[in-house]
């Protein structure tokens, strides 16, 4: 029986008393890839030798008795924009097709001291920019559910490696809704926590007012386990809070009794597909059980929010992405011209044509002329959406709805239309520009393919969203159940 | 506001792109649709509402003054396209 079956606190039992060793379960990791990432495509790096030294070591740390970190032993993926020294990273781009990272991001560093064991890199869309994960420039990843269809994006390879068995659990960035779209089509649990409660430092850079990593899990018990080993203060990152960290794993006592849930009705009204509807107020009748009670209330500022998004997040990405310039890393294109022809050239053979799309309408924004009707416009109606989330949590403790208006959609069905594209962040993306926090977990099915259901919480309170989706799962079996591969 | 296919290609020497004739004109009609859209901000009265700098309060943040380690000039070279003598190559920055 595959080992996959087992949450992080049974392995951490099983190779303490010897039932199993890490080479074991590094074994069976890699042994998985084989077997199944010709049709799910979630891995652009595997590093075999890496992870089989990793695992040898920590056999022997095991055997000397020395102490064990949170995550011992346990073979995980990264996505391919969180830099891993000495280990190929590409953010999906051609542009950074030979990268060989210096250093480690502070959470590679961190998954290292907690001793899991890193298998590989995990595909994305094209610096973390889509929602489908055919904006990869190494070919889409395919959900392990319905290989016709999309895992989601950006964090598509993170949330199918999961789904589909290839790792006990990955690292993912959301921008948009870039951990939780994927975890909701591809029924597993994704977190995206507080901005500045996981460091930035070494996640390359897509909008930085935005962007946080978390972790993509299949039960909400290990998503506690990994985001009490990746949270805290980092010096190496500006934006990064200084906050107590709280013990996540005591948060989940299963006892939701009096919790008090705000329901947006703009989270269930038009644009959402009755089936997921349906599904999600299933899973509030679950909570109602459990002692919860819920009422509808309004994010009046709701419509606003993709518009919003896509100004800012394409600003600060055409900022960021001046760095890949042909000079000190990555593609150079050298057609005989002068530097700024070697820019031009680099530039425009490296990046796919999302990517292109994006710094265009970045740079659009924020040139001269243009900034105080876009740009300045956007961050304005960002507080007002934020303001939103600030009356609704006065009275509530929790805000729920779905994660995405549907359930994962067919390969190449949205491609011609970014702007259709962009409407299936409209449930995840307040969320960014509030900074908060929430989670995505499995609530059901809808013609056989996952629901996600979104539960959002105050900044910092990752305590009581992991509470409150660990009770509703203890309830429910969907995170159970796995996909036919 | 509609944006014509020279405001692309001014916008792509900005962004230091170079594009072709067909990427141009997908872009100007792409951009177009997506800057329509984003008009729905102006149903907004946004007078007197402070822009969002940053989600959280925080402050600056700055470190003592001290001399630390750096990288190496082996690891600042080793994704380097071109080098030569310890440093990043690259063609005539004047003509």
């Amino acid at each position: 029986m595959s080992l996959f079956q087992y949450r992080l606190s049974e392995l951490h039992n099983m190779l303490h008393s010897g039932q199993v060793s890490v080479s074991e379960l590094t074994e069976e990791s890699l042994a998985a890839v084989a077997r199944v990432d010709g049709d799910v495509h979630a891995f652009l790096t595997l590093d075999e030798e890496g992870a089989r030294a990793a695992a040898r070591a920590l056999d022997d740390k095991l055997a000397s008795g020395a102490s064990r970190g949170l995550l011992f032993g346990v073979p995980a993926g990264i996505k391919d924009n969180i830099v891993t020294k000495g280990l190929r990273t590409t953010c999906a781009s051609r542009f950074l097709d030979n990268y060989q990272p210096i250093y480690d991001a502070t959470v590679a560093a961190k998954l290292r001291q907690a001793d899991a064991v890193t298998i590989g890199k995990l595909n994305m869309d094209e610096f973390a920019m889509g929602g489908s994960n055919e904006n990869s420039a190494y070919g889409a990843v395919r959900n392990p559910w319905d290989l016709e269809r999309v895992p989601g994006g950006s964090s598509g390879g993170s949330a199918a490696a999961v789904a589909a068995g290839e790792v006990f659990f990955a690292l993912g960035s959301d921008t948009g809704g870039s951990i939780r779209q994927p975890a909701s089509y591809c029924g597993v649990v994704g977190l995206k926590p507080t901005y500045g409660l996981v460091s930035r430092y070494g996640l390359v850079a897509f909008a930085s007012s935005l962007d946080q990593i978390g972790p993509l899990t299949r039960t909400v018990e290990d998503s506690a386990y990994v985001l009490q080993a990746i949270a805290g203060y980092d010096a190496l990152d500006s934006t990064s809070a200084k906050v107590d960290i709280p013990d996540y794993l005591s948060a989940l006592t299963g006892d939701i009794k009096g919790l008090r849930i705000a329901v947006p009705k703009e989270y269930v009204g038009e644009g959402v597909d009755a089936s997921v509807r349906e599904t999600v107020l299933s899973a509030l009748k679950v909570l109602e059980e459990l002692g919860a009670v819920w009422e509808e209330v309004s994010l009046p500022h709701t419509e606003y929010a993709v518009a919003t998004y896509y100004l800012l997040a394409s600003s600060e990405a055409s900022s960021n992405l001046a760095r890949f310039d042909g000079v000190r890393y990555g593609v150079r294109v050298d057609e005989g011209g002068g530097l700024a022809d070697l820019y031009h050239n680099s530039r425009s053979r490296g990046f796919g044509p999302e990517v292109k799309r994006r710094i265009m309408l970045g740079t659009y924004a924020l040139s001269s002329g243009y900034y105080d009707a876009y740009y300045l416009k956007a961050q304005k109606v960002r507080t007002l959406i934020k303001r939103d989330f600030d009356e609704v949590f006065k009275k509530y403790d929790v805000v729920i709805g779905p994660t995405a208006p549907t359930t994962a959609f067919k390969l190449g069905s949205q491609t011609e239309d970014p702007l259709t594209m962009y409407l299936n962040d409209i449930l995840t993306i307040p969320v960014n520009l509030a900074g908060i926090p929430a989670v995505s977990i499995p609530c059901g099915f809808a013609e056989g393919l996952p629901v996600g259901l979104q539960i959002i919480g105050k900044e910092f309170d990752e305590s009581t969203v992991l509470r409150v989706a660990h009770a509703y799962e203890q309830h429910t079996d969907y995170h159970k159940q796995r996909p036919q591969l | 506001m509609s944006i014509t296919i020279k405001d692309v290609q001014h916008v792509a020497r900005l962004a230091r792109l170079q594009l072709g004739p067909e990427e141009e004109a997908v872009l100007t009609e792409q951009m177009n649709a997506i800057l329509q859209y984003a008009e729905k901000l102006n149903e907004l009265d946004t007078e007197g509402v402070q822009p969002t700098t940053h989600v959280l309060h925080v402050s600056n943040v700055m470190r003592e003054d001290v001399v630390k380690e750096s990288l190496s000039l082996e690891d600042a070279l080793l994704n380097a396209p071109e080098e030569e003598d310890g440093q990043f190559k690259v063609p005539a920055v004047m003509e």
